[in-house]
């Protein structure tokens, strides 16, 4: 499943920066750039945050999840 | 079996932390009530929608920088200590309310209006990002093991109740500024919308006097005392892979999810009663109160629940329901409040016409109100304005604004639908806190369960208003379409959460 969240990722991503291109392709005022570039900052790391989530669900990470701050600290 | 001086330990622990937190959260969410004013104030009249968006997207602001809060504040809790970090907030977050309330508008100070708007709106969302997280670490860290659910439950019912209280005080605000209603409604439009973010001061000054007798977590002080507190708690909570890992699985698996239905149910639901079916303000303030406090209590039900069964399942049946009930439960809304189906009785039609001087100016303000009753008991209200000049002529102000009263069936049924949705809300919030302190370990644990629960409400959830406003303005076809985003958001979430997540409740949060 570990894939499916990278690639989820990646297109989910693209999908808004064209959605962001195009919507300030149709009406390029200030308003709008901004808008769509806030959106665009805002997602970044958050996309790269679920990357990583899906990276991590790929190798295998989630098969077990901690009981106590041992396990996490270990 | 807990001693009565212990409950009566937790009982001063939960209402100290829960008043300060309702406080924050009436203190934030004025701002998002009070947004078609504050666009009128503050952002230029030359287009309503760019207005309004501009106070959403200000709003959103406030919601955006909440994750930095978190960290920030996070980890000076997790360094110096839970108490003092939330009487910080709350000083922060009570002063940038009152001087919210103090800034002249748009046609006193030009563009230095907005801005400051925008600053005090951002140093609003940074102490909400230390508040919630050190609320309910304080009240677990404090809780026995069979009853973490039911105690930090209390703390999940303060942001729809500081809602509550935000709706409640502007709608007594809006009706007691003049005699008359109109001409209190007026003046409320021109300043009166100040007052309930200058009462915040009197909230924050209690609720201050409160935090300030209270002692700091015993968790937390035994682990000072032993010297095991985090030296760096955000490389501790963001470096350490096994540590990272329940940050992002907490954020995509739960979180993200449970954000975007609480905007849904109470805000989104709230703009699209007044924006999309046209229910007058009263109204649609006074749905929004009726459902809230029917449902309120359904928190702590579900955080109770939580305790027996696991905090998992609930959490995920909440967004389940959500992701397959949001569209029809919108479509009959749409359908409560439409007049396409049903016939204006003539006999029922009144039409006023005021004429208002503008002193000074030499022109007069025409208003037209026309009410109309339709067969099916709906009343709709449509305001026109024109400007008349001094040659006789009128010139037709902005668009004509139009409003729905429902009658009583109507009205109830309205409640019914908004109620079902602060049901989701209950269901996937009230055991959250809880589960997200048992995934953590106390030496970061202020900084770690901050992280996720503000990036899924504040980014993920706070935006939803703004961005469904938004998928109405680009699909102008479908009344809906706003929808796909917490539907979309909430179904990932409830796949991944249903895949990854445990539904074991962990016993000892002491490490």
């Amino acid at each position: 499943m570990g894939l499916v969240w990278i690639i989820v990722g990646h297109a989910v991503y693209i999908m808004l920066l064209k959605t962001a291109f195009s919507e300030v392709l149709k009406k390029p005022v200030a308003d709008t750039i901004v808008q769509w570039s806030i959106f665009a900052i805002i997602f970044l790391p958050i996309t790269i945050g679920f990357l990583i989530f899906g990276w991590l669900a790929f190798k295998g990470a989630y098969d077990k999840l901690p009981t106590s701050s041992e396990e996490i600290e270990g | 079996m807990q001693s009565s001086a212990e409950k009566k330990q937790i009982r001063k622990v939960i209402f100290a932390s829960s008043v300060g937190t309702l406080i924050e959260w009436y203190d934030f969410y004025i701002f998002g009530s009070l947004a078609p004013i504050i666009a009128s104030q503050f952002f230029p009249k030359t287009n309503p929608t760019a207005a309004l968006l501009s106070t959403l997207a200000t709003f959103a602001a406030g919601f955006i920088v909440r994750p930095f809060g978190a960290l920030v504040f996070g980890r000076l809790g997790d360094k110096v200590g839970r108490k003092y970090t939330f009487l910080l907030t709350l000083v922060l977050m009570g002063g940038s309310t009152f001087a919210i309330g103090l800034i002249p508008g748009y046609e006193k100070i030009g563009f230095v209006a907005p801005l400051l708007v925008l600053l005090l709106r951002l140093i609003q969302g940074l102490a909400l990002g230390g508040e919630y997280g050190g609320a309910a670490t304080y009240v677990a860290e404090h809780s026995p093991e069979n009853k973490r659910g039911f105690y930090t439950s209390w703390i999940q019912t303060t942001a729809t109740l500081g809602l509550l209280l935000s709706l409640g005080i502007i709608l007594i605000t809006r009706q007691s500024m003049a005699a008359n209603s109109v001409d209190s409604i007026r003046i409320f439009e021109d300043w009166g919308w100040r007052i309930p973010f200058w009462f915040s001061v009197v909230l924050v000054g209690m609720s201050i006097y409160i935090r300030l007798k209270m002692h700091e977590s015993p968790i937390f002080s035994k682990l000072k005392a032993e010297g095991k507190t985090s030296i760096n708690p955000i490389k501790e909570s963001l470096m350490q892979r096994s540590n990272l890992k329940m940050v992002l699985l907490a954020l995509f698996g739960a979180t993200m999810g449970q954000g975007v239905v609480w905007y849904t149910g109470q805000f989104y639901a709230q703009t699209f009663l007044e924006n999309v079916c046209k229910v007058d303000f009263s109204q649609t303030r006074t749905i929004m109160i009726w459902a809230i406090i029917f449902a309120t209590p359904l928190f702590i039900f579900f955080g109770n629940l939580s305790d027996k069964v696991g905090r998992k399942w609930i959490i995920m049946s909440g967004l389940l329901l959500a992701v397959v009930l949001y569209r029809p439960i919108y479509h009959q809304m749409v359908n409560l409040t439409s007049t396409t189906a049903s016939v204006v009785d003539p006999g029922l039609t009144k039409i006023e016409r005021i004429i208002t001087p503008v002193s000074g100016k030499g022109y007069g303000l025409q208003t037209t109100s026309t009410l109309q009753t339709y067969t099916n008991g709906i009343v709709e209200k449509k305001v026109h304005m024109d400007t008349l000049l001094n040659d006789g002529s009128e010139k037709p102000q902005v668009a004509d604004k139009v409003s729905k009263q429902l009658p009583t069936d109507r009205y109830w049924m309205m409640i019914g639908l908004i109620f079902i949705q602060i049901l989701f809300v209950t269901m996937s919030y009230g055991p959250i806190a809880a589960f997200l302190v048992e995934i953590f370990p106390t030496k970061i644990r202020y900084t770690s369960m901050s992280l996720p629960y503000h990036l899924g409400n504040g980014v993920f959830g706070g935006l939803t208003p703004f961005i469904a406003v938004l998928l109405g303005t680009m699909f102008t076809g479908d009344l809906l379409v706003g929808l796909w985003y917490p539907i979309l958001v909430a179904g990932l979430c409830l796949v991944i959460g249903s895949i990854y997540l445990s539904n074991k409740v962990d016993k000892n949060i002491n490490d």
